[in-house]
C-alpha cells in the first residue's frame, strides 16, 4: 500500500469563503507540524453568549454596586481569556502524519486517517476531524504518544479519494473558543471501481488466441519446472531447497487438470463507455480471484502477468482504478 | 448536537444547586420545593431514559410559574420576584434541554445566578463559598466540551482550578483598575430591608427598651487622629420635640426653623462611617457635626437626614465639634417649642416643676435638683420596667423608679419643661467599643440611648444624660455593665470570654477590610488607592490606559506562561547539532539542504583538516543517536559536551 504524502495548497484552487486564505499545513517528510501559524481560533457561537452574559452582569454589578459581582463577573472573563489560551495550546504543536488506510470500493465509505502525535507531553483531548459536512468525529491524544483520527467519508469515484481540505479542531476546555487547523493530503484513499453486476462470464483461457503469448498450462499436479519467483506466487509453491541453495527464490511450476489461467482483457471486455468496461474488469477480477485461478490483465499501456492472490488483485484493481481517471 | 451525558446532566445539577441553595434561604417554601422537584424530575428523566416532557405540557407550566410568582410578591417585580422567576426559568428550561448547547446555556444562566444572589447578601462567607459553585460549573463545561465519554473526575478538578487560578490575576488588574461609575445606571428597585431595631420615629417607654437586644453591628467608624473618650461618644440620631403625654414625637412644626448656630471650641475630630442599611434615611455623627455629608440635609436640630433610604451599606466622613456652643440667643418660637407640655396629665410632675421654677433658682442649678433626684432616690435602671399608665412621667418618678434610658430622658425633659427650662430629648447612639484589630470603632444596636438637652442662658443647648446620674456606668461601658446582675441578657451582650472575643473581634476586622474594600471600593476609593500607589492624583482617562496596559501584559505574560513549555521538549539531541553546525556555519562552512549530516561531514572535514577527526566523529555519534535503535542519555551528554568542546 503506498503511503500518501502530504503536500501544501496550491493557489489555484479558487474558494469565495474567506477561510480559502488561512494556511494549510505545509509539507515535511511525512508529517506536518500544526505549529503557531497554522493553528487559527475563534470563539464558539456559545463564547459569544457567553461575553453577553458577563456584560449583563457587568452591567448589573455597577448598577446595583455589586462589590462580589465585581469579582465574579472579572473571574469569569478571566476565565474566558484563559480558556482561549488552553484550547489553542490544546491543538498546537500537533505532529500529523497520514495513517495507513485500507482500499476500498466506490459507494462504500472510506476512512481518511491520520495519526497524531504529541511531542509536548500534553495529552490532548476532543481533537476532531472533520471534513466538509462530514464528521467531527473526537478522539484523545495520550501525552507523548500517537492517536488515530479517523472520518469515515463516502466515495462515489474510482481512483484516489480526493479529500480535500481536511479540518482538525477542537473546543476543548469549556467550548467556548473554536480552534483548527487545516490539513491536505495527496492521496488518502484508493477507491476501487464498483464492480458491474454479476453475470457476464469470465472470458476462457488463452486458447482462444486473442493473444500471441504462449504460456504453458500450469496447473496442481504434476511437477515440470522451476521458473524465477514472481511477485503474487504462493510462497507454498516456492522451491526452499533451490533457496537454500542459493540459488534465489524459485517457484515451482505444475501441470494441473483442469485449471487455466485466462486473459482479462480491455479490449475484448464489452461496454462502448470505459467505465462500462472498467466496471466489468473489476467484476471479472473478483470473480476470477474468487475461483481461484491465475489471470492476467491487460490494459492499453499496462499489462499485468497472470497469477493469483491477493497481492495481484489488488495491484489489478489498483491499475482499474488508476485507469484514465476522469477529472 | 450530541445530547448530554448523564454524567454531565449531573454535573450541571449540582452546580445549579450549589447555586441556588443560598437563595433558598431567601424564597417561600414552595419555589424552593418546585426547584428541586424540576430538578428531580429532570434527573429522573436521564435516568430512565425517558423522552422530555412535550412542549404543551412546559408551555402551560411556564405560564402557571410565572403567574403564581407574581401572585405570591403581589404583583411588583422587586428583587425577590425577579430572583424567584429566574431561578424557576431555569430550572423550567432544564426540562427541554438534551443537547450540548442548552446545557451550556443552562451554566451561563447559573453564573448569571450567582450574581442575582448578591442582591441580597455580599457576605465574605457567601463569597467564599460561591468558590464552590464555580469550580462545579467548570467541570460541567470541561465535561460538556468533551463529547467522547466521561473524563474522570481527577482531571477535570484539576484542569478547572489550574484555569480559575490562572484566571485570578486579571480578576484581580480588572477589578482595581476598571473604571467605577459614581452612581447607578438606573434606580434600583426597593424591597424591603430590615427594619431597624432600637430607634424609631417616635418615644415612648418600652420603645428602646424592648428592641435593643440585638448584637447587630449598626455603623463602623474610623477615626483619623483623635479618638473620642467614652462620655464623648454621643451619637445623634432623631430629636424628639413634641410630647403628647405618651410618646415623643419630632414635631412638624419644627421643621421650617433654621438652622442653630453653632459655634466649636478646640480642634473638630474628623472620622468616616460606614453605616449598615436600615431602610431609614438616618445618619449618624457625633454630637456635633459641622461639616455636610454629600446626599444628605442637616436639621436645624443637627441631624443628618439622607435624600434616600439608607438600603445599601453606605460610607461617609465628616467631622464634629466635641466642645461647642449651640444656639446661645433662643428666639421665642424655639422657646415656645422647646417648652411644649400636653395639656393635661402628670400633676404632680408639673406642679414640682412650678415649684422649682418659682423657687428663683437659676436653671443650671434647677438642673442639677433633677439629676441629683434621680441619683439619691432609689432609681433603678433596668430593662424590664413596669408598665406605666396615663400619667407615665408621675408614675415612674413618684412609684414605679424603674426604667430605662427612655423613661429617665422623657420624665428630664418633661420635669425641665415643667420648671420652664426649653428642653428636648435626642435619641441615637451611645458608646462604641474599639475593635484594637483594625483600629475601628463597633457601634450596635445595643448602643440605642435616649439623653437630653436643656437650654441654658449664656450657654446654649447643653447635653444632660440623666441615665449617666443613675447609671454611669452605661456611659463607660455599655448597658449591660449597667444592669443588675439579675437581669438575663443574651451572652455575647453581657461578657465576653476573652479568646472568644478576639475571635470575633478578628473575624469583624476581616469582615469590615472586605465592607471598605471589597464591597466598598467605588469611584472615590479607586482614585484614592491608585494615587496613592503612584504617588499623585490620577485622572480616570490615565486610569483606563493603565487598565488596559496591564490586562496586555497579563495576558502576554500568561500566553508566555501556557505556550512557554513547547522548547523544553525540544529534541535536545537536534539542539546539540544545531549548535555544532552554527559553530561551523561561523567559520563559514555551511550545510547545503540536500546535504545528509555525513557527506557534510566529509566535506567540513575537508575545509578543517586540524579538526577532521573531531568532526567526524561528532557526525558519527549524532548520526547513531538518531538513527539508530538505542542511544544512552551518556551517549547523548558525551555528544553535547564534544561539541561544546568543538572549537572550529
Amino acid at each position: 500500500m503506498k503511503l500518501p504524502s502530504l503536500r501544501i495548497f496550491s493557489s489555484s484552487r479558487t474558494l469565495t469563503h474567506w477561510t480559502s486564505w488561512l494556511r494549510i499545513a505545509r509539507p515535511g517528510s511525512n508529517e506536518t507540524v500544526l505549529d503557531r501559524r497554522h493553528v487559527y481560533i475563534l470563539p464558539t457561537r456559545q463564547g459569544i453568549l457567553f461575553s453577553v452574559i458577563l456584560i449583563s452582569m457587568l452591567i448589573g454589578s455597577i448598577n446595583y454596586s455589586l462589590g462580589l459581582g465585581f469579582i465574579l463577573t472579572f473571574l469569569l472573563a478571566g476565565l474566558g481569556v484563559v480558556a482561549m489560551l488552553h484550547t489553542w495550546h490544546n491543538l498546537a504543536h500537533l505532529v500529523i502524519s497520514p495513517g495507513r488506510t485500507a482500499p476500498v470500493t466506490a459507494g462504500e465509505d472510506a476512512t481518511i486517517r491520520l495519526v497524531a502525535l504529541d511531542r509536548a507531553g500534553r495529552e490532548r483531548l476532543a481533537i476532531g476531524i472533520q471534513q466538509g459536512k462530514t464528521g467531527p468525529i473526537h478522539a484523545d491524544i495520550p501525552a507523548n504518544d500517537r492517536g488515530e483520527l479517523a472520518l469515515p467519508v463516502p466515495t462515489r469515484q474510482r481512483g484516489w479519494l480526493s479529500t480535500g481540505r481536511i479540518t482538525i479542531s477542537t473546543e476543548f476546555p469549556l467550548g467556548l473558543f473554536h480552534a483548527w487547523s487545516y490539513v491536505e493530503l495527496d492521496h488518502c484513499c484508493l477507491v476501487y471501481p464498483r464492480p458491474a453486476a454479476p453475470g457476464q462470464p469470465l472470458p476462457t483461457s488463452g486458447a482462444d488466441g486473442a493473444s500471441s503469448h504462449q504460456y504453458s498450462n500450469a496447473g496442481d499436479d504434476d511437477f515440470y519446472g522451476l521458473r524465477t519467483y514472481q511477485r503474487g506466487d504462493s510462497l507454498r509453491q516456492i522451491d526452499w531447497k533451490a533457496s537454500a541453495r542459493e540459488q534465489g527464490l524459485l517457484t515451482k511450476q505444475f501441470k494441473g487438470g483442469s485449471s487455466t489461467f485466462r486473459w482479462l482483457d480491455w479490449q475484448a471486455t464489452p461496454g462502448r463507455d470505459p467505465e462500462q468496461r472498467i466496471a466489468q474488469l473489476a467484476r471479472w477480477v473478483r470473480d476470477a480471484h474468487e475461483s481461484g485461478q491465475p489471470y492476467g490483465l491487460r490494459m492499453p499501456g499496462k499489462e499485468i502477468s497472470p497469477a493469483r492472490g491477493d497481492a495481484h488483485t489488488h495491484s489489478c484493481m489498483e491499475t482499474l482504478a488508476l485507469f484514465e481517471v476522469p477529472h | 448536537m450530541p445530547g448530554i451525558t448523564l454524567d454531565n446532566l449531573r454535573w450541571l445539577l449540582a452546580s445549579m444547586l450549589m447555586v441556588a441553595l443560598p437563595l433558598f434561604f431567601h424564597f417561600d417554601a414552595w419555589i424552593t420545593l418546585f426547584a428541586l422537584l424540576l430538578g428531580a424530575w429532570r434527573y429522573h428523566i436521564a435516568v430512565r431514559q425517558k423522552p422530555l416532557p412535550r412542549l404543551r405540557i412546559l408551555l402551560p407550566l411556564t405560564m402557571l410559574t410565572t403567574i403564581t410568582i407574581l401572585a405570591t410578591y403581589h404583583g411588583s417585580l422587586g428583587r425577590n420576584a425577579s430572583v424567584a422567576l429566574l431561578t424557576l426559568m431555569m430550572c423550567l428550561k432544564l426540562l427541554e434541554s438534551n443537547s450540548r448547547r442548552d446545557a451550556m446555556l443552562l451554566v451561563f444562566i447559573a453564573c448569571f445566578l450567582s450574581l442575582a444572589g448578591f442582591l441580597f447578601s455580599q457576605s465574605l462567607l457567601l463569597g467564599a463559598y460561591l468558590i464552590l459553585p464555580l469550580i462545579a460549573l467548570t467541570v460541567t463545561l470541561v465535561g460538556i466540551s468533551h463529547p467522547n465519554g466521561s473524563l474522570p473526575i481527577r482531571l477535570k478538578l484539576r484542569l478547572s482550578g489550574r484555569m480559575l487560578a490562572q484566571a485570578v490575576p486579571i480578576m484581580l488588574i480588572l477589578f482595581v483598575l476598571f473604571p467605577r461609575l459614581s452612581g447607578p445606571l438606573w434606580s434600583v428597585p426597593q424591597d424591603a430591608a430590615s427594619a431597624m431595631t432600637g430607634l424609631s420615629e417616635s418615644m415612648s417607654p418600652g420603645s428602646i427598651s424592648e428592641m435593643i437586644i440585638s448584637d447587630e453591628i449598626t455603623f463602623r467608624a474610623e477615626f483619623k487622629s483623635l479618638l473620642p473618650t467614652p462620655s464623648e461618644r454621643y451619637w445623634r440620631g432623631p430629636v424628639f420635640w413634641f410630647f403628647d403625654g405618651q410618646t415623643w414625637r419630632p414635631g412638624s412644626f419644627t421643621r421650617h426653623l433654621p438652622r442653630e448656630p453653632l459655634q466649636g471650641r478646640n480642634n473638630p475630630i474628623s472620622y468616616s462611617v460606614t453605616l449598615e442599611p436600615h431602610n431609614r434615611k438616618w445618619l449618624f455623627a457625633l454630637d456635633l457635626p459641622d461639616t455636610a455629608i454629600p446626599d444628605s440635609t442637616l436639621n436645624h436640630d443637627y441631624q443628618f437626614s439622607a435624600r434616600n433610604p439608607v438600603n445599601t451599606r453606605l460610607r461617609y466622613e465628616a467631622t464634629s465639634y466635641l466642645q461647642y456652643q449651640l444656639q446661645r440667643e433662643l428666639d421665642p418660637a424655639v422657646r415656645k417649642y422647646a417648652l411644649q407640655l400636653p395639656s393635661r396629665g402628670n400633676p404632680l410632675t408639673r406642679a414640682m416643676g412650678q415649684e422649682w421654677a418659682a423657687s428663683g433658682a437659676e436653671p443650671d442649678v434647677l438642673v442639677q435638683r433633677a439629676l441629683d433626684m434621680f441619683r439619691e432616690q432609689p432609681f433603678v435602671y433596668t430593662l424590664i420596667p413596669p408598665k406605666l399608665g396615663q400619667d407615665s412621667v408621675d408614675e415612674f418618678l413618684f412609684s414605679s423608679q424603674r426604667g430605662f434610658c427612655e423613661h429617665y430622658a422623657g420624665s428630664f425633659v418633661f420635669m425641665m419643661r415643667a420648671a420652664g427650662i426649653p428642653a428636648r430629648v435626642v435619641t441615637g447612639y451611645q458608646g462604641g467599643a474599639i475593635n484594637p484589630i483594625g483600629q475601628y470603632m463597633i457601634v450596635r444596636q445595643s448602643d440605642a440611648h435616649a439623653w437630653a438637652e436643656v437650654w441654658l442662658p449664656e450657654r446654649g443647648w447643653v447635653r444632660t444624660d440623666p441615665t449617666a446620674a443613675v447609671a454611669p456606668q452605661r456611659i463607660e461601658s455599655g448597658f449591660a455593665a449597667a444592669l443588675p446582675g439579675s437581669e438575663t441578657i443574651p451572652m455575647f451582650i453581657r461578657e465576653r470570654y476573652d479568646w472568644l472575643n478576639s475571635l470575633y473581634l478578628g473575624w469583624d476586622a476581616f469582615n469590615n477590610g472586605w465592607n471598605q474594600w471589597v464591597l466598598g471600593y467605588n469611584q472615590q476609593r479607586q482614585i484614592d488607592l491608585l494615587s496613592r500607589l503612584i504617588g499623585r492624583t490620577l485622572s480616570s482617562e490615565q486610569i483606563s490606559a493603565a487598565l488596559i496596559v496591564s490586562l496586555i501584559s497579563i495576558m502576554l505574560l500568561i500566553s508566555w506562561v501556557i505556550l512557554r513549555d513547547n522548547g523544553k521538549h525540544r529534541d535536545a539531541l537536534q539542539v546539540a547539532y544545531s549548535h555544532f553546525l552554527r559553530k561551523l556555519a561561523r567559520v563559514g562552512i555551511m550545510r547545503l539542504p540536500h546535504e545528509g549530516p555525513l557527506d557534510f561531514s566529509t566535506r567540513a572535514a575537508a575545509s578543517l583538516p586540524e579538526q577532521a577527526t573531531a568532526v567526524h566523529d561528532i557526525s558519527l555519534t549524532y548520526v547513531k543517536l538518531r538513527y539508530g535503535r538505542t542511544g544512552t542519555d551518556e551517549q547523548l551528554e558525551k555528544l553535547q559536551t564534544d561539541i561544546r568542546k568543538f572549537r572550529p
